[in-house]
């Protein structure tokens, strides 16, 4: 029945509009139509026929993107059977693509939706080229309905967690790096010989260099995760070498080379709450997002508990408390991230043409005080339901109502 | 922690019910005292763990007294006072109200816009004994060599060095109980540690805190010793609880015999026995780790079988199940705001966890179970307060303040010394930058004892341990 809303035209009035791409609205009007946004403005008129939405006094944002986890890929931690986000024994998986792992049925797709987050990244987990990461909106019985981009990017593991994959050394792990990228450039030069097994061996499958083909046309970027500083050039320095198109994530010690990372026009993503010290970024702290974006750093925030992926808001306030200035936190988790994809024609901010991600609040997303009203995905109104709404109506007065 | 293995990957009580706070006993008075017996058993109800071994070395730092002014000061006793002050001394509070006098040797500090609430304590850290930075080196919280290790104790495996410490200080931290970790049926004695820059843990000691004994229940014991000759079921969990206890209560019977009529040898020392026949005695109180609603009906049981009660359950992400049950018990609850799905036990938790059990009449505690967590355990409250007062359950600030300060010094036994501002308690005092439930609040000093342990605008006073010296930028 709800299916019958995408067909409606939906007006969102009275609220206070942050478009993200332009400054913030007063008792503005939101036009969606057919899943998009038709208008954004003051002076809008609210079209003959439209469900009304009465946002006064309310906050109307883009819906929120996290680019940190593994949305849909997990259930249940420590349960094996719920878990598709990685390959086991597979240190280079350029050519595994996450999305067929992907569960449109998760409880935590409706867990997350509810607290405004509408569209994650999907990333795999585990290896040292992990594989691909795919854009998905949270909601849709199919994959395919949910999906948005894929890949979305091709995860790459630069730090202490890849060195098995090196023989043991950051250094074997950069130099097998750009053996992989070499290798997948003679492959592509030399189709032929290597399907009449007339080349050396190659340092992965055809099919794994196959897949860094758009990686190496810069199609595709390299999402590489590296964190103590010596990682972080070392990324930088292969990223020149092969001309990639690169996005840092993690750079925990990034704020020490603040000026190299906003030279080198290479995007962000970061939890603003890390700060505990490892062998990996001793240097981490919670100031980096505010001091990345100061040197102008284009700075994704993330959430990377995949279940916790509502509190994204939660990382957004708090890299306001250190330091980050507020709209650049809300664009952090809107248009920033949209650029970084590549999907910023389509996603992450108020305009129109845009796919009518849209949200609803009682106030300032990023504090607890705020609730969510309404949220729409694709221009489609979520009921703001899931099976921990569910357990609490159930359990709310005892003995439960079984 | 979640499990024993690393993860992939991260007052009111009720109202009137903080019966056994008040006004710190003047005997107690500072300086600290440099023994930490037990507060709960009497002489002849003690075996060989009343003499003053591992005694806490604790002293408080002396500092000038302090008059915070025109502050918005939350009392945790169901007082809120706008344009507050407090006055503390030699680590005590003295005054608390909206003319207090300043004395002429008091630093006067200027709280206007400013928030000031009582130290932050949290019930469940494993902050010293899974210390940073995370090596092998550091993994000191499981004895993960037999299912019942009830001999271990927290405090020694906690280093104070750990690089954590500071952090969590500067989230207002005063005050934590660390705790061994889940892998074990009976994991060991927790301490009760003030948080200090300290060379020992001796020093850290809470004075005259009693310890608690981490129990745990479901999946943990069974994935760890599954395949290493159990148990490997819940059944085999509860069995395995019973039986240890089984022989405390015969170990306890020689002792009280013994200590009653010094007749012949005293029987041998067990330091199992030992800890779980204090457990018997309630002077140690069971935290137990514990998700599931049933299995927390369980765990009831078999306290009752025994004798003793369980102060709180951790974790413990089914409580709102039996909010009602727990609330007859007088158990408190130690849990998360939102943690859930970890796995299989923890996909029942609910943002109304707290909000629920409150309601019933039960006493809620956010804890931290991380070295993350604990730096900002005011925001993981406002996130259980709103969530609750969305769905219909009118949480008082007051109350959600409770769940990280007073009601978790109930859990360790210490409210009426810590856990509100209130004249005669120590001075564990945080001045926020807001209102702590709010996103943007910092806390800016933090006072333990009266010190000025962290100050957010003085570079001089923020902490930090040996591990991070010659190595940060």
């Amino acid at each position: 029945m709800i299916a019958f809303l995408l067909a409606q035209t939906i007006a969102i009035t009275g609220g206070t509009v942050y478009p993200v791409s332009g400054p913030k609205l007063e008792n503005a009007t939101v036009v969606i139509r057919d899943g998009r946004i038709a208008a954004v403005g003051t002076n809008v008129a609210v079209p003959a026929g439209a469900t009304r939405i009465d946002a006064s006094g309310k906050w109307v944002t883009p819906g929120l993107i996290d680019g940190g986890g593994q949305m849909g890929l997990t259930e249940i931690g420590l349960v094996p059977g719920t878990n598709d986000g990685g390959l086991r024994d597979s240190a280079v998986a350029a050519s595994f693509n996450v999305l067929e792992g992907i569960n449109p049925a998760s409880t935590l797709i409706p867990v997350t939706r509810i607290e405004g987050v509408t569209t994650t990244l999907a990333a795999p987990s585990g290896g040292f080229i992990r594989g691909q990461a795919v854009l998905i909106d949270l909601d849709g019985r199919t994959i395919e309905a949910m999906l948005i981009k894929s890949p979305a990017g091709m995860v790459v593991n630069l730090n202490e967690d890849s060195k098995s994959a090196g023989g043991g050394s950051r250094a074997g792990v950069a130099a097998r790096f750009r053996r992989v990228l070499n290798d997948a450039r003679e492959y592509a030069r030399r189709r032929n010989d290597y399907s009449r097994a007339q080349m050396q061996p190659l340092a992965a499958s055809a099919a794994d260099l196959e897949a860094l083909q758009p990686v190496l046309r810069g199609e595709v970027p390299v999402i590489a995760v590296a964190n103590r500083r010596s990682d972080i050039e070392t990324t930088l320095r292969i990223a020149r070498e092969f001309r990639l198109r690169l996005i840092l994530a993690g750079a925990a010690e990034g704020w020490m080379m603040a000026d190299q990372i906003a030279a080198a026009r290479v995007p962000v993503l970061l939890q603003a709450l890390d700060n505990i010290p490892t062998y990996d970024g001793l240097g981490v702290r919670y100031e980096n997002a505010a001091m990345l974006g100061k040197a102008g750093v284009r700075v994704v925030l993330l959430e990377t508990d995949t279940h916790n992926s509502r509190n994204l808001r939660q990382q957004a306030g708090n890299a306001v408390a250190y330091g980050m200035a507020w709209d650049q936190a809300l664009r952090a988790v809107t248009l920033t991230p949209a650029e970084a994809f590549g999907v910023a024609d389509r996603y992450g901010s108020l305009e129109p043409g845009k796919v009518a991600n849209v949200v609803v609040w009682t106030g300032d997303p990023f504090e607890f005080s705020t609730g969510v009203e309404h949220v729409f995905i694709r221009g489609r109104e979520i009921p703001l339901r899931s099976r921990q709404t569910e357990l609490m109506e159930r359990y709310r007065s005892l003995p439960p109502k079984y | 922690m979640r499990h024993p293995s690393p993860a992939l990957g991260l007052l009111i009580v009720l109202v009137g019910g903080c019966a056994s706070a008040g006004a710190r006993p003047p005997q107690t008075r500072s300086p600290a005292p440099a023994t930490a017996a037990p507060a709960g058993p009497t002489a002849q109800d003690t075996t060989s763990a009343d003499r003053p071994q591992y005694a806490s070395t604790y002293q408080r730092h002396p500092n000038p007294p302090v008059l915070i002014r025109n502050a918005t000061i939350l009392t945790a006793t169901g007082q809120e006072i706008a344009g507050g002050s407090i006055l503390f001394r030699d680590g005590r509070i003295v005054a608390v109200g909206t003319t207090v006098e300043a004395p002429g040797d008091a630093v006067v500090v200027d709280g206007t816009g400013k928030w000031v609430t009582p130290g932050v304590i949290d019930t469940h850290s494993h902050l010293g004994v899974y210390a940073a930075p995370s090596t092998q080196a550091e993994s000191d919280g499981n004895e993960a060599t037999t299912p019942v290790t009830a001999e271990v104790w927290a405090e020694h495996s906690f280093w104070p060095q750990d690089p954590q410490i500071p952090l969590a200080i500067a989230g207002g931290v005063t005050t934590i109980q660390a705790l061994p970790g889940s892998a074990n049926l009976i994991g060991g004695r927790s301490a009760v540690l003030k948080l200090v820059p300290a060379r020992s843990v001796q020093e850290m000691k809470f004075p005259s805190a009693r310890y608690g004994l981490k129990m745990a229940c479901g999946e943990n014991p069974k994935r760890v010793y599954g395949d290493r000759g159990g148990p490997s079921t819940r059944m085999g969990n509860m069995a395995g609880y019973r039986s240890a206890f089984i022989q405390a209560q015969a170990y306890r019977r020689r002792w009280d015999k013994w200590n009653k009529d010094h007749q012949g040898d005293p029987p041998d020392r067990n330091l199992r026995n030992e800890t779980l026949a204090e457990v018997l005695r309630g002077s140690i109180y069971v935290q137990n780790h514990c998700y599931r609603a049933d299995e927390m009906v369980q765990m009831l049981d078999l306290a009752h079988e025994f004798g003793f009660k369980i102060r709180s359950f951790h974790h413990a992400v089914e409580a709102y199940k039996i909010a009602d049950v727990l609330a007859r018990e007088g158990t408190a609850v130690s849990i998360w705001a939102d943690w859930w799905g970890f796995k299989e036990e923890a996909m029942d938790g609910i943002h109304e966890n707290a909000a629920l059990v409150q309601q019933a009449g039960g006493r809620p505690v956010i804890h931290s179970d991380s070295p993350s967590g604990i730096q900002r355990l005011n925001q993981e409250a406002a996130k259980a307060m709103y969530y609750g007062r969305r769905a219909g359950i009118q949480i008082t600030r007051d109350q959600a303040l409770r769940w990280f300060t007073v009601n978790a010094a109930w859990v360790l036994g210490i409210d009426s010394l810590v856990g509100t501002l209130e004249p005669g308690k120590m001075a564990d005092v945080v001045v926020w930058s807001a209102d702590p439930f709010s996103v943007y609040a910092r806390a800016l000093q933090v006072y333990n004892d009266g010190w000025l342990v962290y100050d957010r605008n003085d570079p001089t006073r923020q902490p930090k341990t040996d591990f991070l010296l010659g190595r940060e930028p």
